[in-house]
C-alpha cells in the first residue's frame, strides 16, 4: 500500500510541468557552463553559486506549495485504512525523489558526460542532500501553519535565514570578536548551517581553497579528515531527519 | 734602424710562441690523464682541458689556473656524495658542457657543483647539474656568465636543501637561458649589483623561483617562473627592472607571483601573471611603476598593504581574478589609471575607450577579509555578493581616492 502511494506521488510529480521545467533549467544552465568552461573544476565553481541559491529555494517553495496543493488528496487518503505515517513518508519521499532525480539529471548528466571527478561527485551529493534538507523544512513549515500564504511566507523566511541572514550574523560575530582566535568557533558555527556546510565542503575540494589561507587550513584539517567528513554528514542528516520527524509528529496529531 | 727591425721581429716571434704555449690537455678514460684533477695538475694558465665523453668518479676539483674546461658530449662527473665539485679560484676560467651530479649535503661549506670564489670573468655554460646541493655558486666574483645550464635538484625540505644558482656579493653578472628546478630557491641573489637575468626558466622549486635581497640595479627580463612553492620574492632593493617575465601557477596558501618587500624606484612592466594565489603582494614598497602587465585568473591580482606609497598602476589588464585589488588600509596613497578591469560595468558615451565613471577595484568583502581574515570562509556565499552590491551602489567604506578615474573599456593592447 505504502509503495503504491509513493509510486503514484512520484510519478505524478515527475510528470508535472514544474519539475520538467526545473530539470530543463538545470540541464541548460549546466550545459552552458560546461561548454563555456570545458573544465570540470571551473564548471563546479560556477554551478556551485547557482546550486546554493536555486536548489534550496526551489525545494522549499515547491515543497510547501505541493504540500498545500495535495491537502485534499491527503484528506481523501486519510479516509482509507492507511497509517498517517505511511502517507507522510510517501509524500516526503515522492517529492524529494522527484526533485533529486531532476537535479541529478540536470546537473549530474552533463558533468558525467564531460568526465566527472571527485569535485563533481561532491557537488551532486551535496545538491541531493540540500534538496532533502529543504524538502524537510518545507514539510515542517507547511504542517506547522494551516494558512497557505503564511506557510509559504514562513518557508521563504527559512530559506532567507539559512542563505543570507545566518551568514550576516556570522560575519557580525567575526567582526565583533576579531581580536580573539576564531577558527574553531567558525568551524562550529558554519556547521550549524547546511548551506554553509555544503558550500565549504565543495570549496575545499576545488583549488580556490588556497585563497582561504590559514582559516582554510583549519577547515581542511577538520573536514579533510574522516572524523570531519562523518561529522558533516551527520550534521546534514540531522538537518534532514529532525525537521521531518517534527513535522511527522505535527502531521500525526493534526486535525484535518 | 736595423736594430729596431730586429727587435720587432723578435717581439713578433715572442708573441707567436706565447700563443703556442697554451696547449690542449685531453682527459679520457683510456688516456694516461684519466681525470680532470690530473689534467689540472699538468696544465698551465690559458690551457684548454678537453674532457672526452665518459664517466668520471671525482670530487673536490680545485681550479686555480685560468683554464678552459670543455666537455665533449657531456662527460659525467659523479661526485658520489663524497665532497663538492669544481671550486674555481682563478679568473678567466670557463666550464663548458659537463654533467655534474650527486653531491653531498654540507651546511658548513655549502657544497656546490660549481663554485666560483673571488674570481672574475668566469663562464659556466652548457652544463647539466643533476642532484646537487647548491648547483652553481658565485661568491665575490664579478663579470661572470652563467648560461644555457640545466639544473635539476631533488630538494625534499627547505631546511635541508640548497639553491640552483646562488650569487653572493657579485657585480655585473649575466645569467641567461638557464633552467632550474627542484632546488630550494631557483635563483638566489644577495648583495648583487648591475646584473642581468634573461630568459631563464625556474620551476618546481621548493621555496622561491627567484629570491633576491639587497641587490640593487638589476634587471630581470623574459624569465618564466612556474609552480614554485612561494613564487618570486624581492626584498630590500631599489632600481630594479622586471619586464616581460611570466609568473604562472604559483598556487598555494602562501604563494605569490611576486612578493615585494621594501622595494623602491623600480619598474614592473609587461609581465604576465596567471593562476597565482596572489599576483603581486606589496609591502612597504614605494615609487613603483607597475605598467602594462596582465593579470589573469589569480586569487588576488594585487595586494597592496597600507605602507605602500606613491606606486602607480598604469594600463594593466585585469581579467578573471577573484579579487582585483585588495588592501588593508582605509587610506589610499597610490595611483591607478588606464587599467582594464573585466568587472567594470560603466559606460562610455563619447566612445574614447575610457569609461565615464570611475572604477573601484577594491570590493567591500576584500576589505572585510583584510580586517578579519577568517571571513574568507564566506567566499562565494550570497551575503558577500549582497555586501559588494550595496557598497557599489552607495560607497561608504571604500576610500574615495582608491579608484581608477579612466578605466579602459577594452583590453589594453601592447605591441
Amino acid at each position: 500500500m505504502k509503495i503504491k502511494i509513493l509510486k503514484y506521488i512520484f510519478l505524478d510529480l515527475f510528470r508535472s510541468k514544474f519539475i520538467l521545467a526545473y530539470t530543463f533549467f538545470l540541464l541548460l544552465m549546466t550545459i552552458t557552463v560546461v561548454y563555456i568552461g570545458h573544465d570540470t573544476s571551473k564548471a563546479v565553481i560556477s554551478i556551485l553559486n547557482i546550486i546554493l541559491f536555486i536548489v534550496p529555494l526551489v525545494s522549499i517553495i515547491f515543497g510547501t506549495i505541493h504540500f498545500y496543493n495535495s491537502r485534499e488528496f491527503i484528506e481523501f487518503l486519510l479516509t482509507q485504512p492507511v497509517a498517517r505515517k505511511s502517507i507522510f513518508w510517501s509524500e516526503y519521499f515522492g517529492l524529494s525523489a522527484s526533485l533529486s532525480l531532476s537535479f541529478i539529471t540536470g546537473v549530474g548528466l552533463p558533468l558525467i558526460f564531460i568526465g566527472i571527478n571527485i569535485q563533481g561527485v561532491y557537488l551532486i551529493i551535496s545538491g541531493v542532500l540540500l534538496t532533502l534538507i529543504f524538502v524537510s523544512l518545507a514539510f515542517l513549515a507547511s504542517s506547522a501553519v494551516n494558512d497557505r500564504v503564511k506557510g509559504i511566507g514562513l518557508s521563504i523566511l527559512i530559506w532567507l535565514y539559512l542563505s543570507v541572514i545566518f551568514d550576516g550574523f556570522v560575519m557580525m560575530i567575526f567582526y565583533l570578536l576579531r581580536d580573539y582566535p576564531l577558527d574553531k568557533i567558525i568551524v562550529g558555527l558554519t556547521s550549524l548551517n547546511p548551506v554553509d556546510l555544503t558550500r565549504i565542503l565543495i570549496l575545499l575540494q576545488i583549488e580556490i581553497s588556497a585563497l582561504m589561507g590559514f582559516t582554510g587550513a583549519t577547515f581542511q584539517n577538520f573536514f579533510g579528515s574522516i572524523t570531519g567528513k562523518i561529522y558533516s554528514l551527520i550534521m546534514l542528516l540531522i538537518w534532514i531527519i529532525l525537521p521531518a520527524m517534527i513535522s511527522l509528529r505535527v502531521f500525526k496529531r493534526k486535525n484535518f | 734602424m736595423q736594430r729596431h727591425t730586429k727587435h720587432i721581429i723578435i717581439l713578433c716571434f715572442l708573441l707567436l710562441t706565447l700563443n703556442a704555449f697554451s696547449k690542449d690537455v685531453i682527459v679520457s678514460k683510456d688516456n694516461e690523464i684519466n681525470s680532470v684533477k690530473k689534467a689540472l695538475a699538468v696544465s698551465e694558465n690559458g690551457d684548454r682541458i678537453i674532457v672526452r665523453h665518459g664517466y668520471y668518479r671525482e670530487n673536490d676539483i680545485v681550479v686555480d689556473k685560468s683554464v678552459e674546461i670543455y666537455g665533449e658530449d657531456f662527460p659525467v662527473i659523479d661526485l658520489e656524495y663524497n665532497y663538492q665539485g669544481f671550486t674555481v679560484k682563478a679568473g678567466n676560467v670557463s666550464i663548458f658542457g659537463l654533467d655534474i651530479r650527486n653531491i653531498a649535503t654540507n651546511y658548513m661549506h655549502d657544497f656546490s657543483g660549481i663554485k666560483i670564489e673571488n674570481s672574475n670573468y668566469c663562464t659556466v655554460e652548457n652544463n647539466r647539474l643533476y642532484n646537487n646541493f647548491f648547483a652553481v655558486y658565485l661568491a665575490g666574483s664579478d663579470y661572470c656568465t652563467v648560461k644555457n645550464n640545466i639544473i635539476t635538484g631533488f630538494a625534499k625540505t627547505e631546511s635541508s636543501s640548497g639553491n640552483g644558482i646562488h650569487l653572493w656579493k657579485c657585480k655585473n653578472i649575466l645569467i641567461e637561458n638557464n633552467e632550474t628546478s627542484g632546488h630550494r630557491d631557483g635563483i638566489y641573489f644577495e648583495f648583487v649589483m648591475n646584473t642581468k637575468i634573461i630568459n631563464n626558466f625556474s620551476h618546481n622549486n621548493l621555496r622561491y623561483g627567484l629570491h633576491f635581497m639587497f641587490s640593487d640595479s638589476n634587471s630581470y627580463l623574459k624569465n618564466l617562473f612556474r609552480d614554485n612553492g612561494a613564487g618570486v620574492a624581492v626584498m630590500y632593493t631599489k632600481n630594479i627592472e622586471m619586464s616581460e617575465n611570466r609568473f604562472e601557477d604559483n598556487w598555494g596558501p602562501s604563494s605569490y607571483g611576486i612578493l615585494l618587500k621594501e622595494i623602491s624606484n623600480s619598474v614592473i612592466r609587461r609581465n604576465l601573471f596567471v593562476r597565482n594565489t596572489t599576483g603581486i603582494f606589496m609591502e612597504g614598497s614605494d615609487k613603483l611603476m607597475i605598467k602594462e602587465n596582465e593579470f589573469r585568473e589569480n586569487g588576488f591580482a594585487v595586494k597592496i598593504l597600507g605602507n605602500c606609497i606613491n606606486d602607480t598602476l598604469l594600463n594593466n589588464n585585469f581579467t578573471a581574478n577573484t579579487f582585483d585589488i585588495s588592501s588593508n588600509s582605509s587610506r589610499n596613497d597610490n595611483y591607478y589609471s588606464g587599467n582594464y578591469w573585466d568587472k567594470y560595468s560603466g559606460y562610455d558615451l563619447n566612445n574614447d575607450n575610457t569609461g565615464d565613471i570611475p572604477y573601484r577595484p577594491v570590493s567591500l568583502y576584500s576589505i572585510m577579509i583584510e580586517k578579519v581574515p577568517e571571513s574568507i570562509i564566506m567566499l562565494k556565499s550570497l551575503i558577500t555578493e549582497i555586501l559588494d552590491l550595496t557598497e557599489k551602489a552607495m560607497p561608504v567604506f571604500i576610500p574615495e581616492s582608491l579608484s581608477d578615474e579612466s578605466p579602459r573599456m577594452k583590453m589594453n593592447e601592447y605591441d
